[in-house]
């Protein structure tokens, strides 16, 4: 189930160094939300405080509410664990588990989980496959290791085995940063098709890609460096690639930045 | 890093200080004889323990009058000579086992307390007080199993013969202190644990953050992550760090010499006191050796030279099978 999340006074910290300040914004379920701005600005801090996974850095410490239809995920009764089974992550570098073959890897989540029947495992496999469109070229060797695949697929099968467990909320961070531009491509048809059935936010460097995937764009800056990063702007991505409203983010969307 | 560097590079003689960039080939040359010198060196000297051991050995094979694989029993001074390893390869073999199936899990399980559980002050000082465990010299460690182990794991005896005799390895059929195979093999264990526990820790602090990551934001738990991303990408790691200290294990000779009393019976009721290692059966009979038994006992050396290699050879051949799996090509 997509869910939508509300976001309100957010600050992360690494030890006393503040990262980001006091962010609130809205992501809506069932579309695409591109985080955008310069390196070092928080956006990548930032989409780790959504599934937790910021806190596990030493030092990494959050303030504010992220709240998932309704629940605070940094409620005190709350066990990250659960949150990360529910907000789903793929990551800079594809890593799938090297050890495990390409089902094994599919399955993982489902098996840690445990809530599936075991006649139901090769199905939502495949499944999960076909929804990151990459059935057709590993059907005939699910049992060979996952790290035998080339980069583009590698980051396909993390992509499988995210949305195996179907998660309320797909967190992607750079997905492509690693990748040629036809695996690009192809992640790209792929988040397309994914937003009909998850909330999906990704951090990407590369301007063009937001305005291709995203329905809303966030841009995101930082005062100086050893600053914290801050929210400048979130619209429709059409509307920040035409007419922002700060000066800022048509300075870095034109180039004309620092 | 600075001083390796600086080792490499033969410092320039004072007085061509000028002409710094040309003695810099100089120093490569002086640099690649001492390299290839210390290298060849090597080969030289393990050849020549070869060849020693080989020849002296074949001089006391050729004089066994029983079956040097079989025979049970150790005396080249006799009329005539009739010497064996059986007992001692069997015994070796044993306390060996028994020191990996007791030190491993735990030095595995320490290893993964210092990585990934342990505050890093904490972890800091058991890191600290395990390899302090290595600096203790092996005498110290045989004259301590001998005056505590020995007396106090007689208790231990008499519960596994009770619990566990039905096992057969744990009934203890004859009377005696615990000087037997067991209590050595508990001994090597505590002895080996250091080697396992360092080489582990520094293999599981290697595991790469996003391999971890993996795990993490499908929801697993601390010891899920350690299941399917600590314990994958360390395997090798660990039998690496296995085989070190079944290394120590296979080779250690004062601690047994001053703990086991020894005999020439082969019994895997392992409590009974008895038994040999082919360590300490040297370092028990060479003092005492005329010229010939010498080399009884050296041939019994070269045996375990060759065990100590065919378990290196192992433990290579396992963790190139594994290359693949190994998560350096993720």
């Amino acid at each position: 189930m997509a869910k939508r999340i509300d976001i309100s006074g957010l600050s992360a910290f690494y030890g006393s160094h503040k990262a980001i300040d006091d962010i609130s914004m809205t992501v809506e379920p069932r579309s695409v939300t591109a985080f955008i701005g310069p390196s070092g600005c928080g956006k990548s801090t930032f989409l780790r405080t959504l599934n937790r996974m910021h806190e596990v850095t030493p030092g990494g410490r959050v303030e504010g509410k992220v709240l998932l239809d309704d629940e605070n995920l940094y409620g005190s009764n709350v066990d990250p664990v659960t949150v990360r089974r529910t907000v789903g992550m793929v990551f800079q570098r594809p890593n799938p588990f090297p050890t495990m073959s390409i089902f094994d890897n599919v399955a993982a989540g489902l098996r840690l989980n445990g809530s599936y029947r075991k006649n139901a495992l090769a199905d939502i496999v495949e499944k999960s496959l076909r929804g990151a469109n990459l059935w057709n070229e590993v059907k005939d060797r699910l049992n060979k290791p996952g790290s035998g695949l080339s980069g583009g697929q590698q980051q396909r099968l993390c992509i499988a085995r995210a949305i195996a467990v179907e998660p309320d909320v797909l967190l992607m961070d750079e997905p492509c940063s690693a990748l040629d531009p036809i695996s690009t491509l192809a992640i790209e048809d792929l988040i397309g098709e994914l937003k009909e059935r998850f909330t999906i936010v990704i951090v990407t460097h590369n301007m063009q890609q937001a305005a291709r995937v995203s329905d809303r764009t966030a841009f995101f800056n930082l005062a100086a460096v050893g600053m914290p990063g801050k929210l400048i702007e979130i619209d429709e991505t059409e509307r920040i690639f035409s007419n922002p409203s700060v000066q800022a983010t048509e300075d870095y969307i034109s180039g004309r930045f620092g | 890093m600075a001083s390796t560097t600086q080792t490499e590079i033969p410092p320039a003689p004072p007085g061509r200080r000028t002409r710094a960039k040309s003695t810099g080939r100089v120093g490569d040359k002086i640099f690649l004889g001492l390299s290839r010198g210390s290298g060849i060196l090597l080969l030289v000297i393990m050849a020549s323990i070869a060849a020693f051991l080989t020849y002296r050995a074949a001089i006391a094979i050729s004089d066994d009058e029983g079956n040097f694989l079989t025979t049970f029993d150790w005396n080249p001074a006799g009329d005539p000579p009739v010497f064996g390893i059986a007992v001692l390869l069997f015994g070796t073999v044993v306390s060996s086992i028994i020191a990996m199936v007791i030190a491993v899990p735990i030095a595995v399980g320490i290893a993964l307390f210092i990585s990934h559980y342990a505050p890093r002050k904490l972890a800091g000082a058991i890191a600290y007080v395990i390899d302090l465990l290595a600096a203790v010299p092996s005498i110290v460690y045989g004259i301590w199993g001998a005056l505590v182990l020995v007396p106090y794991l007689e208790g231990l005896n008499l519960w596994l013969d009770q619990f566990f005799g039905w096992t057969y390895i744990f009934e203890k059929t004859e009377i005696g202190v615990a000087r037997s195979l067991f209590t050595v093999g508990i001994l090597l264990a505590i002895m080996i644990l250091p080697i396992v526990t360092s080489v582990s820790r520094e293999v599981f602090l290697q595991v790469p953050r996003m391999n971890e990551e993996a795990a993490l934001a499908l929801g697993a738990t601390r010891w899920e992550v350690i299941r399917l991303s600590v314990l994958p990408f360390g395997r090798s790691g660990v039998i690496s760090a296995s085989m070190l200290g079944l290394g120590r294990a296979l080779g250690e000779t004062m601690a047994v010499a001053t703990v086991l009393s020894p005999n020439f019976l082969i019994s895997l009721h392992v409590l009974n006191p008895g038994g040999g290692t082919f360590a300490q059966n040297i370092a028990a009979k060479f003092g005492e050796a005329d010229a010939f038994g010498r080399d009884a006992l050296i041939a019994s050396g070269l045996v375990l030279f060759v065990l100590t290699l065919l378990v290196n050879g192992a433990a290579r051949l396992i963790i190139a099978r594994r290359k693949e799996y190994s998560g350096a090509n993720a």
